[in-house]
């Protein structure tokens, strides 16, 4: 038998790796997402109890289903007719027929649930928020006061957008399945476009917005998992790691932010810049699109192990293929950025100025931002000052401001 | 599961069609809803008169008001609706997106509660 701080921290462990096919798998054969929820945490509850005094069940994830299908007739056997608008004898029939995983690994049948629910979760039909708020719950498992501090909103407010969603697939016949072959280049995008907001959103938040980053790796490495023939799912991957990779040197122990060409190389994880590495290069190799090619960006940055030794003129040339697969204004300021780096701040200054003057970005603080760092690097300061101040008057992240401020006083000084 | 599909669109645009157009427009809509009643999908549908024509009752403190007009001013007006059976929200989705005046307006699909 373990010690209970170790049992614990495994079943915390199980519970992040099954939670998500237990779900999965209930839904499909309930019809009700909370009845499968509820069964679910029931199972995982009776686990926390008995599994300290009896040990861990040496196939845990046969253990927990085969419970959670106990709690479910039995649920189901006190409801005669539920609200959810699910068929009690239809589940009922399902429950008894569901097969109990024998000790082997994976079967079919569990991949494809999971592949089920996230398109569910995701659906077009529910508004981003929801997808997000329905992904994180149902797939990863966090707890609605979990994703509620992660993006900073009232846990009752995460409640209802929870429930509102959960009622929205229930009355207006969301169907449970994967999409049609048609549908699914854009319905893949939507999925792949959810986890990577739960990652930025983790990225751009301090230590605890790393909990948020790590859930969206976990959905990046499922989806590779269950769907391995498509690239930008890879390519997704990739990036999310690269980036990650640097989280170790991107802040001072005071919390600043420290920019990529002065960040400690030596910090960055470098198994998850060999996986990032791996992964782009099969992605690219397979077809090319616009998370694969932004991998490949991540990519030349890691592999220079200072920031001199950055490759730019091939940053460039991928931004120039990034523009033409997704024209934007957001890409064509970090593609401005890498020319002022390839060819001089002058000739990124002019593409940010063309950028500024087009006026696609109003609000978007990191272009002041950088045409502020340009004017300073050219030594002309007072334009550069008002760049900032531009900057700062703008809505930015805390972490943002007072790298700002720094530079500002910066220039203010030297403009004297 | 039934659908009510509510067709809206500007209906200035009807009157900038010319007849040919307008013609057109009516023969799409006509094998369209040939199409679903083959597809047993069709339970009932019927274009509307402009909202000039409307008129909006309402009754308060035992009063019954009667206005000139659609409910609201709106960009879109509704104009014609179909109650579908679906199997699911794609399937009614699918069959919204077929809609001729999908093209040009919006088509918005309401899940109908079933009593019973």
């Amino acid at each position: 038998m373990l010690p209970l701080a170790e049992e614990q921290r495994s079943l915390e462990q199980i519970y992040r790796d099954e939670w998500g096919r237990i779900v999965a798998t209930l839904i499909r054969l309930l019809g009700s997402f909370d009845l499968a929820e509820e069964a679910a945490q029931q199972a995982f509850s009776l686990a926390l109890e008995r599994w300290p005094k009896q040990g861990i069940p040496a196939n845990p994830r046969a253990w927990l289903i085969s419970t959670a299908r106990h709690k479910a007739i039995d649920a189901l056997r006190r409801k005669q007719r539920w609200e959810d608008g699910g068929d009690p004898d239809e589940a009922m029939r399902n429950l008894a027929q569901m097969p109990t995983p024998a000790l082997e690994e994976e079967t079919l049948p569990f991949e494809d649930d999971r592949l089920r629910l996230i398109f569910t979760c995701c659906h077009p039909a529910l508004n981003t928020e929801a997808q997000v708020a329905l992904t994180l719950r149902t797939l990863c498992g966090l707890t609605t006061e979990q994703i509620a501090q992660a993006f900073l909103v009232p846990s009752a407010t995460m409640g209802q957008r929870l429930v509102r969603a959960k009622q929205k697939i229930r009355d207006a016949g969301i169907p449970y399945r994967t999409p049609q072959l048609a549908d699914l280049p854009e319905r893949l995008a939507a999925v792949l476009l959810v986890v990577y907001l739960v990652f930025n959103e983790g990225y751009n938040s301090a230590a605890e917005g790393r909990a948020l980053s790590e859930e969206a790796i976990r959905l990046g490495r499922i989806l590779v998992e269950l769907m391995p023939q498509e690239p930008e799912v890879r390519g997704l991957l990739a990036l999310m790691l690269l980036n990650d990779a640097r989280r170790p040197a991107r802040q001072s122990d005071s919390g600043d932010r420290i920019l990529l060409e002065d960040q400690d190389r030596s910090l960055w994880n470098q198994d998850r810049i060999l996986d990032g590495l791996n992964l782009a290069e099969s992605a690219l190799r397979i077809g090319p699109g616009p998370y694969s090619v932004q991998a490949a960006i991540a990519a030349v940055h890691s592999q220079a192990s200072n920031a001199e030794k950055t490759d730019w003129p091939q940053i460039v040339a991928l931004y120039d293929v990034l523009l033409r697969m997704q024209p934007s204004p957001v890409v064509e300021l970090n593609r401005a950025s890498a020319v002022a780096m390839a060819q001089g701040y002058e000739a990124g200054l002019r593409l940010l100025d063309e950028l500024d003057q087009r006026g696609e970005l109003p609000n978007y603080h990191l272009l002041p931002a950088a045409r502020a760092d340009m004017l300073r690097r050219l030594g002309r300061w007072k334009a550069a000052a008002q760049a900032y101040r531009d900057a700062l008057a703008l809505a930015t992240p805390e972490a943002d401001r007072r790298f700002l401020e720094k530079r500002l006083a910066e220039v203010e000084a030297k403009a004297d | 599961m039934q659908y009510l599909l509510l067709i809206y669109a500007a209906e200035a645009q009807w009157s900038t069609m010319t007849e040919e157009q307008g013609a057109k427009m009516m023969a799409e809509y006509g094998a369209f809803t040939q199409s679903i009643i083959a597809s047993e999908n069709y339970k009932g549908g019927n274009r509307l008169h402009p909202v000039a024509k409307a008129t909006t009752v309402r009754v308060r403190e035992g009063k019954t008001v009667m206005t000139d007009g659609p409910f609201a001013e709106t960009k879109e007006q509704l104009g014609g609706y179909y109650l579908i059976e679906a199997a699911d929200l794609d399937e009614a989705t699918a069959i919204a997106a077929r809609i001729p005046g999908a093209r040009l307006g919006s088509i918005e699909v309401r899940p109908i509660i079933s009593m019973g």
